[in-house]
């Protein structure tokens, strides 16, 4: 039964099941314009928050008076933290164990904070009356570095005085937040003592934003009849905002209901809990009305959750041939006023400790100590794993770093240090454990089909032409290859406030033959819709078109952890599996007793089961989902419907091999990329367009970080890139073409062997597009330079290797 | 970005306009494509209680290249500007740099008055209408007057224009020669880094008059007479080009900013400028 004979190849097709690229089905909405966004609800009598937002980095808030605000007409409240303080909600927990302040208590710790939030009857109302509220502020001496607020006497914390313990372990000083270690310390500093080659580097991997195109934002609801709040919001985690909601209110879970509406991107920004969300339940619980709360582009950039902003000092050990022997890492994490990362519980600088990349490296030691200083909290995972993107850039710097000090061809060095593919699943140094690779098949492939050689060739003859100059144009040739892990995560290492990182789907299927499945997760783009229903397609045997998805109602949906770090696929995309394979099982059995034989004697083909051996004798899945509605069978209850909740056994653990080709002018600092060709191995391949939209969409964030985007603030805390104006989000004019292309490796633990793809092109990316700039200087003593590499920076590392003179 | 309260005007007639103006003063912006002024009224940094739209004024929206004059009014859009073929068969330049600001969908609504109008020193039109020698033609409660673009900048958003004037139409020769409109910025939709407009005309191997001016250096255009000086009767080769690049980093004085220091300023200027006199050389 295994050919394909005409009949079931349509068959097979009409189910639109996995690998099939169908169109998105989220798309005929979103084309038109008929999404359905938090700022598009809008319900009777709703009021309108804004706040009022600390101007200085550091200061002391002496006094605040509301007389002026709550005089104007159509002004109902004005909040501050001593407003919030009876209900104990001035105060908020935060993912990576530490508190936030709602509203500004007694001082202000970042530029943009929140001190003060007006309740208004219109939108308009609010923002004048924010003008109006008067702030003393006494301003504090304000520090922007980290390592600076390591060593200085002013206490940014006032709250944490005398605590030498954080939620991570000892701090060392009263700005220091934990130590995280990690790996063999005497071990590796054995081998960098003894090694042949050490090389050595400090990068700073940058502060930036996700800047998802539609900022975030809630709509709160409370029914003071039935006592039940509804808030709507800008959530990636629907059912964990529920239940955080509840532990702070008091008000029992069951009264609670959270939404997620469609949501206009997120990439890590919208996982956290955000003090709009909470003003916008407190003003709704005091005056009984619906209060809608959205920020705009500028809060959006200066006041949630940045990512990245890690000094990152690295220590690479290798025998003289290139042998990587051994891998040391210290990481200065500049936090912000407060520790907001959001990271599993028991990681505080997330997967940091993939940094031994894709290479078999036999032993690491990583140290991470984070820092507050006077910036804006976040530290969330930027369309990537818990600070993947970090780990990865770092250890795809170092490799470059290591070929110029072994005056080696990186992709060589990198060839022979893979982890080969007969070592999977692989222990590496710093514990993962690496589910499966064929990283020597991705990178031949990768470079065979870019002609590396002789990109490598034409670049020496263009350094020779510019020596000769005949050119003023260098070109670099920017490698990266990069191991993720994603989908988080087992439940016995991953949590998120104590919850445990599973995730869940629940399907029923219509007497008729459709069925609707939701899931734990909600789409923010990924195109949930459209690929969860392929996966049941393929598991249960109706079309992918007579299946509705449904996410992000915590009152509908089952329980899960939502939507970040890749998890989706390799988490709920397998309770999705497991749940279908339940429908099948009992569907199985119905299907024996239509057709009078024993349960083992019949078998699933594609839409329908046959006794085997005469598949002439069958019974659809429409046929059998009927029956079991409408027909008494004996031992079988009624209905068809099934929940699974999967922890997963393991993460997944996708790579890639990326090329860019670019071309800089060395007088302008202009780049010019000439071609980007992307590998991914993303394990099993469930809607290859999809695949590629998101490849599309990473590589582009990736450029943007690696070339522009960055969130910098001047020495007095100010932001200095708070609009789209300085902050750079590329368009179509920036973005190159992008050659996509792909190995399949499965996962061997995932039910479908899929590993997870939104976030892949943005980790490989990243340090891609900076490899490419780094190594057109390399033939000009360039080692390393840092991101981002706009025009100005570019030209500032051709002029200190004396390219100008 | 929410704006503050203000009055919406939408007068039928130029007379109208003038005598709001007349009554509110400096409480009354007139208003061409908003495009810059729209974002800092939604930022609270311009603060305009009277907001007067200039829209249904008639006769703002020609463009007449007639007789080796060009006139453009005050409301011709970029996109206007860009695919009239009259003008960029008459003044290719204008096409070319038009065709660098912004992005299309702002070119849709951005004028080149506004542009012109509004004294921001990252605004594209001002350096190009100063090495276009172009007349701005403003009209007040007194009647018309002209003003040369060379003399109209006085600092960022200051400018010769008085509160009670309104910006009708730009007009100037038909420039001669080999022209250029090079631009260096970081994105699209970004001001300039660096922008130069250049002209031109090549009389029997050497250049017998030449017009240079860059964007976004100082607080106000640079149109360098010494740049332009250090051109005429050469054959504009390397030491030429040198000499005026030299001029006319003695007469720009750029500040830092996100693009970068002055240092890479001053630096990306000189190529800017070099790369903007050899392309208009070699059409000349």
């Amino acid at each position: 039964m295994n050919d394909l004979t005409p009949d079931r190849e349509e068959r097979s097709a009409n189910l639109k099941g996995m690998g099939c690229s169908r169109k998105r089905v989220e798309d005929a909405r979103f084309t038109q314009g008929k999404g359905n966004y938090v700022d598009d609800i809008k319900l009777p009598g709703m009021l309108h928050g804004d706040f009022v937002r600390s101007p200085y980095a550091h200061a002391r808030v002496v006094s605040i008076n509301k007389d002026a605000a709550m005089a104007l007409p159509g002004v109902v409240a004005v909040l501050t933290a001593e407003d919030l303080a009876p209900l104990n909600l001035h105060w908020m927990p935060t993912l990576a164990g530490d508190k936030q302040m709602v509203l500004a208590d007694g001082k202000v710790l970042f530029q943009g904070q929140e001190v003060a939030f007006v309740v208004a009857s219109d939108r308009y109302v609010a923002a004048d009356a924010v003008e109006l509220v008067e702030v003393e502020y006494e301003e504090l001496p304000v520090l922007t570095d980290p390592f600076e607020a390591l060593k200085s006497d002013v206490v940014l914390r006032e709250d944490l005085a005398g605590q030498t313990e954080g939620a991570h372990g000892p701090r060392k000083h009263h700005n220091h937040i934990f130590t995280w270690e990690q790996g063999d310390e005497t071990g590796t500093n054995q081998v960098l003592d003894n090694a042949e080659v050490v090389a050595e580097e400090t990068m700073y991997y940058h502060r930036t934003h996700p800047c998802p195109l539609e900022t975030c934002g809630s709509v709160a609801s409370m029914d003071k009849v039935n006592g039940k709040l509804t808030l709507w919001g800008t959530f990636q985690a629907p059912h964990v905002v529920r239940t955080v909601a509840s532990l702070l209110s008091g008000i029992e879970e069951h009264n609670i209901r959270v939404v997620s509406p469609d949501i206009g991107g997120g990439f890590g920004n919208k996982v956290g809990v955000y003090p709009g969300y909470v003003c916008s339940i407190v003003a709704s619980i005091v005056t009984g009305k619906p209060v809608k709360w959205v920020e705009d582009r500028m809060e959006n950039l200066m006041s949630t959750a940045f990512a990245r902003d890690y000094w990152m000092t690295g220590k690479i050990a290798a025998t003289k041939d290139g042998k990587i022997t051994g891998l040391h890492c210290h990481v200065t994490a500049d936090h912000g006023g407060f520790d907001a990362c959001a990271d599993p519980t028991k990681f505080p600088a997330g997967f940091m400790n993939i940094c031994t990349g894709s290479y078999d490296i036999p032993v690491a030691y990583l140290a991470v100590d984070g820092v507050y200083t006077n910036k804006a909290p976040g530290g969330v995972s930027y369309r990537c794993s818990f600070r993947v993107t970090e780990a990865v850039y770092f250890i795809e710097r170092m490799i470059e770093v290591l070929a110029i000090e072994l005056d080696m061809d990186a992709a060589e060095l990198r060839r022979i240090n893979f982890i080969k593919k007969e070592q999977f699943p692989y222990t590496a140094a710093l514990g993962w454990e690496y589910d499966s690779g064929d990283y020597h098949t991705a990178w031949d492939k990768a470079l065979k089909t870019v002609d590396y050689d002789g990109l490598r060739k034409e670049q020496a003859e263009r350094v020779e032409a510019f020596k000769r100059g005949e050119t003023r144009k260098l070109m670099g040739v920017g490698l990266s290859f990069f191991t993720e892990i994603v989908g988080a995560g087992p439940v016995k290492n991953c949590d998120i406030l104590g919850m445990g990182m599973f995730d869940s789907c629940e399907i029923r299927i219509h007497p008729t033959g459709s069925a609707i499945a939701r899931l734990g997760t909600i789409s923010q783009g990924q195109g949930h819709a459209t690929t969860f229903a392929q996966i049941l397609a393929s598991e249960i045997g109706i079309s992918a078109d007579s299946i509705t998805i449904e996410e992000g109602d915590t009152d509908t949906a089952p329980y899960g952890l939502g939507t970040y770090g890749s998890r989706s696929t390799p988490v709920a995309g397998a309770a999705t599996a497991m749940a279908g394979r339940k429908i099948r099982a009992k569907a199985q059995m119905i299907a024996a007793y239509l057709l009078e034989v024993h349960d083992d004697d019949v078998e699933f083909d594609i839409d329908r089961f046959v006794v085997k051996g005469a598949p002439e004798k069958f019974k659809t899945m429409k046929e059998i989902a009927y029956a079991a509605y409408n027909q008494a069978i004996p031992g079988i209850e009624p209905g068809l419907e099934a929940v699974s909740y999967y922890d997963p056994p393991n993460m997944t653990y996708p790579f890639g091999a990326y090329v860019c080709v670019m071309d800089i002018d060395v007088d302008t600092g202009v780049p010019e990329i000439r071609r980007f060709y992307a590998l991914d191995d993303c394990g099993t391949r469930i809607n290859p367009m999809i695949i590629e939209g998101q490849v599309h969409g990473g590589l582009t964030e990736a450029l943007a970080v690696a070339l522009g985007q960055e969130i910098a603030y001047d020495k007095l805390g100010n932001v200095k890139t708070g609009t789209l104006m300085d902050f750079f989000l590329p368009t179509a004019w920036e973005v190159p073409n992008y050659e996509t292309d792909y190995t399949v490796t499965p996962s061997p633990h995932h039910p479908i062997g899929a590993k997870g793809v939104g976030e892949s092109p943005h980790v490989g990316g990243v340090p891609c597009f900076s490899n490419a700039v780094q190594d057109a200087f390399r033939a000009f003593g360039l080692r390393h330079t840092n991101m981002p590499h706009d025009h100005w920076r570019i030209w500032q590392a051709a002029n200190q290797l004396g390219l100008h003179d | 970005m929410i704006p503050a309260a203000f009055d919406y005007y939408r007068p039928k007639g130029m007379d109208e306009v003038i005598a709001l103006l007349q009554e509110h003063g400096d409480d009354a912006r007139v208003m061409a494509g908003g495009h810059s002024l729209i974002p800092m009224m939604k930022l609270r940094m311009a603060e305009v209680p009277h907001l007067i739209d200039l829209q249904d004024i008639d006769g703002l929206s020609d463009i007449s290249v007639d007789q080796g004059r060009i006139t453009i009014g005050a409301m011709v859009t970029q996109h206007d500007l860009i695919n009239h073929d009259g003008l960029t068969a008459a003044a290719p330049i204008l096409r070319e740099a038009a065709l660098q600001i912004a992005d299309p969908q702002v070119r849709y609504m951005g004028t080149v008055g506004g542009n012109v109008a509004n004294g921001d020193p990252g605004n594209d039109m001002p350096g190009l209408m100063q090495c276009l020698d172009a007349q701005i033609h403003l009209i007040g409660p007194d009647g018309e007057r002209t003003v040369a673009a060379r003399d109209y900048y006085e600092a960022a958003y200051m400018t010769d224009r008085e509160d009670d004037e309104v910006l009708v139409s730009v007009s100037m020769d038909t420039p001669q020669g080999g022209y250029a409109y090079e631009k260096q910025k970081r994105k699209i939709g970004d001001y300039a880094t660096a922008a130069a407009a250049v002209q031109i005309v090549k009389v029997g191997g050497s250049v017998k008059s030449a017009s240079v001016a860059m964007t976004n250096l100082s607080d106000v255009p640079v149109w360098s007479e010494a740049a332009c000086d250090a051109l005429v009767g050469t054959a504009c080769d390397a030491a030429a080009v040198k000499s005026a690049v030299a001029a006319m980093l003695g007469d720009i004085d750029p500040a830092e900013d996100n693009r970068g220091p002055v240092a890479f300023k001053r630096h990306v200027a000189g190529i800017i400028l070099t790369r903007a006199i050899e392309r208009a050389w070699s059409r000349a």
